[in-house]
């Protein structure tokens, strides 16, 4: 009997365990609140904070305490991991160091979801250490978290969120808190739809996307370009995040007669379409393209073969204007092997801008204390101009669009995951091909 | 009791909206039906396909949906980590075909090499199933029914979060066996090799399945464990060796589902198993929760609606983006065919013991 208690009592704790594991942490959503508060009455009388957002309070012991936010669990882990760690090398090329004090990089998993943005946002607006914060990566977590960010007062630059409207005029006081060293697919549908048009001939378009506020958007604006170019868009058809038989949606889409057929997905439904693609009938031979959602290996993995000679826009490495050949150097020896996915120059650039900010507003007292006005940093954030970055000469507009966008379509040129490497000089894979 | 008038009317509202909603949803069948088939915009190969793609699916439902019901049948209790189970022999399928095909075996034997990858799915399915049957719900088999419930869903996440410990978040790729691409020709009519293999398969392991249940010892002892426990092990039978046997079958199904999705799909992840087993649960209950033939003709007919429904239903009607639907279609038609047979499609009687 008492063991059978035992037995029953492990059990319930296992399962209590991974149900608290599980749940949103709810205790932490109000803490964003009181981030005011203390920092106010703990600054000693030699500064007195009139930031209007407050200030970060950093001891003379204490590290300079960013985040980087975004996907790094999961199909498109590859994506935030890349974004990592060109914040990583950045810091390093810091010397780790900020006003001599050490810099602190933590992470926050965002899922590529909107409902994990929420959660990834309502941690990091609860720890009143955090100066600034580098991400998301995917458009859809920061669709879900900017407003939390932005009212605890933080400020956060995306390497790769490419969503339009994120950093649209009008897009709202939510976003505030929120500006982008990536292109806007404003940029890069329109240079698919131009490749499509003018390099390949193509005439009717078909487009898939996977609901994600970034494939929605992106397979719009193509959309839209396509058709002003004088194509037709023969079928416009959407799938599941999670949906795994793609071959009836397909079978669809054939029955449309398509002679281009462009799916700006995430790993997982652009892994199990390029994977199924060919086995129906009526698209055997039809042009295929992806976007920089998919630039990564692990798209070789998911789609196999049929990923040979496929289309995938992604920003133009050979238009960066930095020292992208030296930046790859310090990638090699610091993790070896290519990059992992587009956005790893843009991530650099995000943390230089935000440390160049940290500069001009941070307070720095004789005993080591540094204070960091909220409201300054922010606007000093969106104020950057002629900053030069790897990905080019960068100034931000008033709505956080700080990116220099040159959109390249490249093609895979072999399907083993382990060839991946765009830099490469003498066999690139993917190699640009267009412009 | 006394009813009052206002609940006579609500009931009479109740029943009013469920006729209304059923009307609606056959009206919408049928209208759909009639204005693609009128359109023409498929031409027959394409229904074909269409068919075809879903009795591929449906099979792979068909094989995970007899755990579900087999566990049900014999302990009323929905064992929730049977998805885990299913993505376990996906894994167990992924590294012996891959260390296969590594070898060269695969190219030179292709249809051994997938009996043997699908055996060895198998066995781990099997293990893991007894693993988790003894740990987590023998010791509760005296609980109330919610208690083996809540313990299978911890079950369930403790499985998913362990093969991402050993395993990593990141996807793993079947090899592409050379064997299984292209097409077959039937009397004119081209068909995946893949999809093929799969639907033969599953009717093999279904039709071995329905033998061992129907018509040997341990199968008629399972029978009368599922009508009556107590009175079972008055007549001799050992009812705990029994429950691990069903386990045991259904895992050994689950687990060659878990290798022929592997090899439909390619790729496998650690939260492979969560998607096939809600849609394989809900096949069981559509076909009748407890009856065998019934999960595979539940698991046939869910893969059938979600290839053919998004297209034969809606795209006529002018509903954009038809394919996002594909659940909603599924499950609309769960509550319709519960609706109308609330026991479900084989189901023939609603359990009367506790």
């Amino acid at each position: 009997m008492n063991k059978r208690l035992l037995a029953l009592l492990s059990v319930l704790v296992l399962a209590s365990m991974v149900l608290v594991a599980c749940a949103p942490a709810v205790v932490e959503t109000e803490a964003p609140v009181m981030t005011e508060a203390p920092v106010m009455t703990e600054a000693p009388a030699m500064y007195e904070c009139t930031d209007a957002l407050g200030c970060v309070t950093i001891g003379p012991d204490e590290p300079v305490h960013l985040a980087y936010w975004g996907v790094l669990a999961g199909p498109d882990a590859s994506l935030g991991e890349d974004s990592k760690r060109g914040v990583e090398i950045a810091i390093s090329d810091l010397g780790g160091k900020f006003q001599g004090h050490d810099i602190l990089l933590t992470t926050e998993d965002g899922g590529c979801t909107p409902e994990g943005g929420a959660t990834a946002a309502t941690k990091l607006a609860a720890d009143t250490s955090l100066v600034g914060l580098i991400g998301s990566s995917c458009s859809d977590e920061t669709v879900g978290g900017i407003a939390t960010i932005t009212n605890a007062g933080l400020t956060t630059i995306s390497p790769s969120n490419t969503r339009p409207v994120l950093t649209s005029p009008d897009r709202g006081p939510d976003f505030a808190g929120y500006a982008r060293t990536a292109h806007s697919d404003a940029f890069q549908g329109k240079a698919v739809a131009e490749f499509a048009y003018n390099k390949l001939g193509a005439r009717k378009a078909a487009t898939l996307h996977d609901g994600s506020a970034y494939a929605q958007a992106l397979v719009g604006v193509f959309a839209e370009n396509f058709k002003a170019l004088g194509g037709e868009i023969v079928a416009e058809e959407a799938v599941a995040k999670d949906a795994t038989d793609m071959k009836p949606v397909l079978t669809t889409i054939s029955a449309a007669g398509p002679d281009f057929f462009y799916y700006p997905v995430f790993v997982a439904v652009g892994g199990y379409t390029t994977a199924q693609v060919r086995d129906v009938a009526g698209l055997e031979t039809v042009p295929i393209a992806g976007s920089d959602g998919i630039f990564t290996a692990d798209l070789l993995k998911g789609g196999g073969a049929n990923t040979l000679g496929m289309y995938l826009s992604s920003p133009d490495f050979s238009a960066f204007t930095g020292d992208y050949a030296g930046f790859l150097t310090k990638h090699e020896a610091a993790y070896g092997g290519s990059t992992l996915s587009a956005f790893h120059a843009h991530a650099y650039d995000a943390t230089n801008i935000l440390f160049s900010a940290l500069e001009q507003v941070a307070v720095v007292e004789a005993d080591g204390t540094i204070y960091v006005p909220r409201q300054a940093l922010r606007d000093a954030i969106f104020a950057t101009k002629d900053f030069s970055g790897i990905t080019g000469t960068l100034s931000c507009s008033a709505s956080g669009d700080c990116g220099a966008p040159v959109i390249a379509v490249y093609e895979i040129m072999n399907s083993d995951p382990a060839s991946w490497n765009p830099a490469d000089a003498t066999n690139p894979n993917p190699k640009k091909i267009y412009p | 009791m006394r009813t009052s008038i206002g609940e006579r009317l609500l009931d009479l509202a109740v029943s009013g909206f469920l006729w209304g909603f059923r009307i609606l949803i056959v009206v919408v069948v049928v209208l759909g039906t009639i204005l693609t088939i009128q359109a023409g915009k498929y031409t027959g190969q394409q229904w074909i396909d269409f068919v075809v793609f879903g009795i591929s699916q449906g099979s792979i439902y068909a094989l995970i949906a007899l755990g579900y019901t087999m566990v049900y049948g014999i302990l009323r209790m929905i064992n929730f980590a049977h998805g885990e189970i299913f993505m376990s022999g996906a894994f167990g399928g992924y590294f012996i075909a891959t260390w296969l095909a590594g070898i060269g075996f695969m190219d030179q034997h292709p249809m051994l090499g997938l009996i043997i990858a699908i055996l060895f799915g198998m066995l781990i399915s099997t293990l893991i199933a007894l693993l988790v049957e003894r740990i987590a719900y023998r010791p509760l088999r005296g609980a109330p029914r919610l208690v083996p419930l809540i313990s299978a869903i911890g079950a369930s996440y403790f499985l998913q979060y362990t093969f991402r410990g050993l395993f990593g978040p990141g996807v793993y790729a079947y090899p592409s066996i050379s064997a299984l691409d292209g097409k077959f020709n039937f009397l004119g009519i081209d068909i995946l090799k893949v999809q093929v293999i799969v639907a033969v398969a599953a009717l093999i392991m279904m039709s071995i399945l329905y033998f061992i249940v129907m018509y040997t010892k341990i199968g008629k002892a399972m029978r009368a464990v599922s009508e009556n426990k107590d009175v079972a092990a008055l007549m001799g039978i050992d009812v705990n060796r029994i429950i691990v046997s069903t386990f045991a079958l259904g895992a050994a199904m689950a687990g060659a589902a878990g290798v022929l999705y592997g090899l439909t799909f390619r790729q496998v992840t650690f939260f492979t198993g969560f998607t096939p087993g809600i849609k394989a649960f809900t096949a069981a209950v559509l076909g009748g929760i407890g009856n065998i033939p019934g999960a595979m003709v539940g698991g046939l007919v869910l893969g059938l609606v979600e290839s053919i429904g998004p297209a034969l239903f809606l795209d006529s009607l002018g509903i954009p983006r038809p394919y996002q639907l594909k659940d909603a279609i599924a499950y609309i038609m769960l509550v319709m065919i519960l609706l109308f047979r609330p026991s479900g499609i084989l189901g023939e009687r609603i359990s009367k013991k506790a």
